[in-house]
C-alpha cells in the first residue's frame, strides 16, 4: 500500500489514520566518535501507534531525545506538520503538545502522585506569580479546573488510591503508570513512550497495553513507542521502524517486519561485516 | 481522640486544596493567630521581645525565603547574610531619603530591591548546580559585605561606618528608633511574617511551587514536560530574595536599630538560616518556623538551664550549644532530611488513626 503524506486510511479495527504529522529527514547524531543515529528517515502519521524497535544500543532512545529537543542532531531535520522545525529547547517542544515518558522513570520523587500529575498541566495554566501569591480569583479557579482534568486521568489509569502518596514510596510498575499519567494529562497530540513496559510482569504489561490502546482510541493521540517485547509490539503497533547500530534496517507493518530478513538477522545476532 | 480525620470528608477540590484540610488543624491555626495577635501583645515585655519573639519572627521570614530557594527549588545558597544586608541597607537608604513615606512601604521596597539583587546573583544557577552554586553564592556573600563596607554612600558617609535607624512611626506609634515599645515592634514584625507565610504557602501549593519542586527533584524531566528552567530558577531567587530582604530590613530597623555589616550580616548569618531550614525541614513552611524557633530558643534555654540553674561558666555553655547544633545538623541531614516538620507529620499521622491504627 503506497500512501501520500496527506492521505488517510482506516485500519482493520476501524481507527482512522491521518496524514504525516512528524517526519524525520536524514537524521544523524554523533557523540564524539560514537554514531548513535546514522542518516535515518521515517515519518509518524496522525493517530497511529508507531513502534521503534531494535537491539540494545541501537539508538532508539536517542531518536526520541532528538524529537524531544533534548539532543540536537548534527545533520538532518525534523518536520512538524510539514514544516521544518527550528532548533527548540525541550520545554518549547513540550509546549507544542509533545509529551513523553522515559526509559528510566523520571518522576519527581519528592512530590505526591497528584502533584506529579498536576505538573503535567503546567502548559495549560497561565496565572502569574502575583495572582498565585494571592490565590483568589483566577489562580484558584485555574487550579480547580485543572485538578478536575488531572483527576480524570487519575481515574482513567486507575491510580486513585495512591493520589496523595509520595512517589518515592511507590513500586516500579505504579511509577511507570504515574509517569504515563503525567504525560497524558497535558493532552498531547503526540505521545512518546520509551519502553513503557520494561521490567513489568505479564499482568502489568497487559494493563499497560490496554491503557496505551485506550489512549490512542479515546483521545486519538498519536503514539510513538519503543519496546523490546515483540509480542507487545506486534499486537499494538500500526507500523514499526527497526534500528540496528544507528541504522534503519526496516520500516513497515508488523507483518512486513516479521518477514524482513535484515530484521531477523539483527535479532538472531548474525555477524555484522 | 481530639485529632481526627475520619468523618471529615471533602466534597470539592477547593476543600481538598486548603492549607489546613483537616478541621482540627484549621482550628489550631486560628487559635495560634488569635494568641499571636490578640494575647501576646498584652503580655509581652522587653526581655521576651528581644531575647525570643523579635528574632524568632524575623528569622522565620528569612527561613521561609531560603526554604523557597533551597528546600523547594533545590538551589543551595550561602548568600543569605549578604542578601539580608541588601535589605537592611536598602531600607536604610529609603528611610533617610524619603522620611515622609511610611516605614511599612520602605520594608516592602527593601524586599523588592533584594529580589532584584538576588535574581542577579542567581544567574550562575542557570549553568552550575549544587556545590559549585553554593560557592558562587558564597562569593556573593563576601562581595556584598565588602561593598557595604567600602562604598560610604551606602551608610550616608557616617564616620562610624554604621547605619542607624531613625525613629519612624506607624499610626503614630514608633516602631523604629530609641523610643519603641515591645508590643509595637512585635506586632509590626508579626504582620510581615503573617503576610510572608501566607504568600509562601500559596505559591508553594500551586503551579509555581510544583515547577520549583520539579526542578529540584529532576531538572531534565521538568524541562521535558515544559518547565522553563531559567524562569523557574530565577523566580525562586526573586521570591526568596524578597522575603530575605524584608527580614534583613526588619532585623536592622526594628530589632537592632544600628548595624555594622560585617558583624551582623556575615557568613555566620548565612549558615544560621541554612541550619534553621535543615533542622526545621527542607521544603516546608512550617519547618521554617520550627527551625527558627528552635535555633533562637536554644541559646536562651541553655543559658537558663546551664548558667542560671546549674552555674556552669558561660563559655562552656556556648560550646555545648555548638556541639548540639552540629550534632543535630548531622542527624537531620542523614536520618531525617525533612526535619522537625517531618517528625511532626509522622506524629500526627499516628495520632490521626489513634487509637485504632488499622
Ligand atoms: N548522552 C550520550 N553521550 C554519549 N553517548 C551516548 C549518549 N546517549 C546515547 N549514547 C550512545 O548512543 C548509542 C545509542 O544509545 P541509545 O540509548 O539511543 O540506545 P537504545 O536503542 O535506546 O538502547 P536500549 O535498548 O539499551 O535502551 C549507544 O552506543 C550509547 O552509548
Ligand atoms: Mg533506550
Amino acid at each position: 500500500m503506497m500512501l501520500d503524506s496527506t492521505d488517510s486510511y482506516v485500519t482493520e479495527d476501524g481507527r482512522t489514520i491521518g496524514g504525516v504529522v512528524m517526519e524525520m529527514k536524514n537524521i544523524t547524531l554523533r557523540f564524539g566518535g560514537v554514531v548513535a543515529i546514522k542518516d535515518i528517515s521515517f515519518d509518524i502519521r496522525e493517530g497511529e501507534i508507531r513502534a521503534i524497535i531494535g537491539p540494545n544500543g541501537a539508538g532508539k532512545s536517542s531518536m526520541l531525545n532528538v524529537i524531544s529537543g533534548f539532543y540536537v542532531p548534527q545533520d538532518g531535520e525534523v518536520l512538524f506538520h510539514g514544516k521544518p522545525r527550528p532548533h527548540m529547547k525541550p520545554y518549547e517542544v513540550a509546549q507544542q503538545g509533545i509529551a513523553r515518558t522515559f526509559q528510566n522513570i523520571a518522576l519527581f520523587e519528592g512530590m505526591t502522585v497528584l502533584d506529579n500529575v498536576m505538573t503535567g498541566r503546567l502548559n495549560k495554566m497561565n496565572s502569574g506569580l502575583l495572582a498565585q501569591a494571592i490565590w483568589r480569583g483566577k489562580a484558584e479557579q485555574e487550579e480547580i479546573e485543572n485538578r478536575e482534568k488531572a483527576e480524570k486521568i487519575i481515574d482513567f489509569l486507575e491510580i486513585q488510591h495512591i493520589r496523595k502518596t509520595p512517589v518515592a514510596r511507590l513500586p516500579y510498575g505504579l511509577k511507570k503508570r504515574v509517569e504515563l499519567a503525567r504525560a497524558l494529562v497535558s493532552e498531547p497530540s503526540i505521545l512518546l513512550l520509551d519502553e513503557p513496559m520494561a521490567g513489568m510482569n505479564v499482568e502489568e504489561k497487559e494493563d499497560m497495553s490496554r491503557f496505551i490502546l485506550d489512549v490512542n482510541d479515546e483521545f486519538g493521540t498519536t503514539i510513538a513507542l519503543i519496546e523490546h517485547d515483540m509480542g507487545v509490539v506486534m499486537d499494538l503497533s500500526d507500523r514499526v521502524v527497526v534500528m540496528d547500530y544507528g541504522k534503519k534496517i526496516g520500516d513497515g507493518t508488523p507483518s512486513d517486519i516479521r518477514n524482513n530478513q535484515a530484521v531477523i538477522d539483527a535479532y538472531l545476532g548474525v555477524a555484522h561485516d | 481522640m481530639f485529632y481526627r480525620e475520619a468523618g471529615d470528608f471533602k466534597t470539592s477540590y477547593t476543600d481538598d486544596n486548603q492549607t489546613f484540610p483537616i478541621k482540627f488543624d484549621r482550628y489550631r491555626y486560628y487559635v495560634v493567630l488569635a494568641v499571636a495577635f490578640g494575647i501576646i501583645p498584652f503580655l509581652i515585655n522587653d526581655y521576651w521581645a528581644n531575647a525570643f519573639l523579635l528574632p524568632f519572627l524575623i528569622y522565620s521570614i528569612a527561613a521561609i525565603g531560603l526554604n523557597i530557594l533551597t528546600g523547594y527549588c533545590g538551589q543551595v545558597s550561602l548568600g543569605t547574610g549578604g542578601f539580608m544586608a541588601v535589605g537592611a541597607y536598602a531600607c536604610y537608604k529609603l528611610m533617610t531619603a524619603f522620611p515622609d513615606v511610611n516605614i511599612f512601604f520602605h520594608v516592602i521596597a527593601a524586599g523588592g530591591v533584594t529580589a532584584i539583587v538576588c535574581t542577579a546573583f542567581g544567574l550562575p544557577s542557570l549553568r552550575i548546580k549544587g556545590f559549585y552554586l553554593a560557592v558562587a553564592t558564597l562569593a556573593a556573600q563576601f562581595f556584598l559585605v565588602w561593598l557595604f563596607n567600602k562604598v560610604s554612600w551606602f551608610y550616608n558617609y557616617s564616620a562610624s561606618g554604621q547605619i542607624n535607624a531613625p525613629e519612624r512611626t506607624v499610626f503614630g506609634v514608633p516602631v523604629t528608633g530609641a523610643n519603641t515599645e515591645a508590643w509595637a515592634t512585635y506586632l509590626f514584625c508579626l504582620v510581615f511574617l503573617a503576610i510572608s507565610a501566607i504568600i509562601a504557602r500559596n505559591l508553594t501549593r500551586g503551579m509555581q511551587g510544583r515547577k520549583w519542586m520539579a526542578i529540584r527533584d529532576m531538572d531534565i524531566a521538568a524541562e521535558i514536560i515544559g518547565v522553563n528552567p531559567m524562569r523557574a530558577k530565577l523566580s525562586a531567587f526573586a521570591v526568596s530574595g524578597f522575603f530575605i530582604g524584608i527580614s534583613g530590613a526588619l532585623f536592622f530597623a526594628v530589632y537592632l536599630g544600628a548595624v555594622e555589616v560585617g558583624e551582623v550580616f556575615g557568613i555566620q548569618k548565612s549558615f544560621l538560616v541554612l541550619f534553621m531550614i535543615i533542622i526545621g525541614g527542607l521544603g516546608s513552611i512550617f519547618g521554617s518556623f520550627a527551625g527558627a524557633a528552635f535555633l533562637v530558643l536554644l541559646p536562651v534555654a541553655l543559658k537558663l538551664v546551664g548558667v542560671d540553674l546549674l552555674g556552669w561558666p558561660t563559655d562552656i555553655v556556648a560550646h555545648i550549644q555548638l556541639i548540639i547544633v552540629g550534632a543535630l545538623i548531622i542527624i537531620f541531614l542523614i536520618a531525617e532530611p525533612h526535619g522537625i516538620a517531618q517528625l511532626w507529620r509522622v506524629a500526627k499521622e499516628k495520632l490521626r488513626l489513634w487509637p485504632f491504627p488499622h
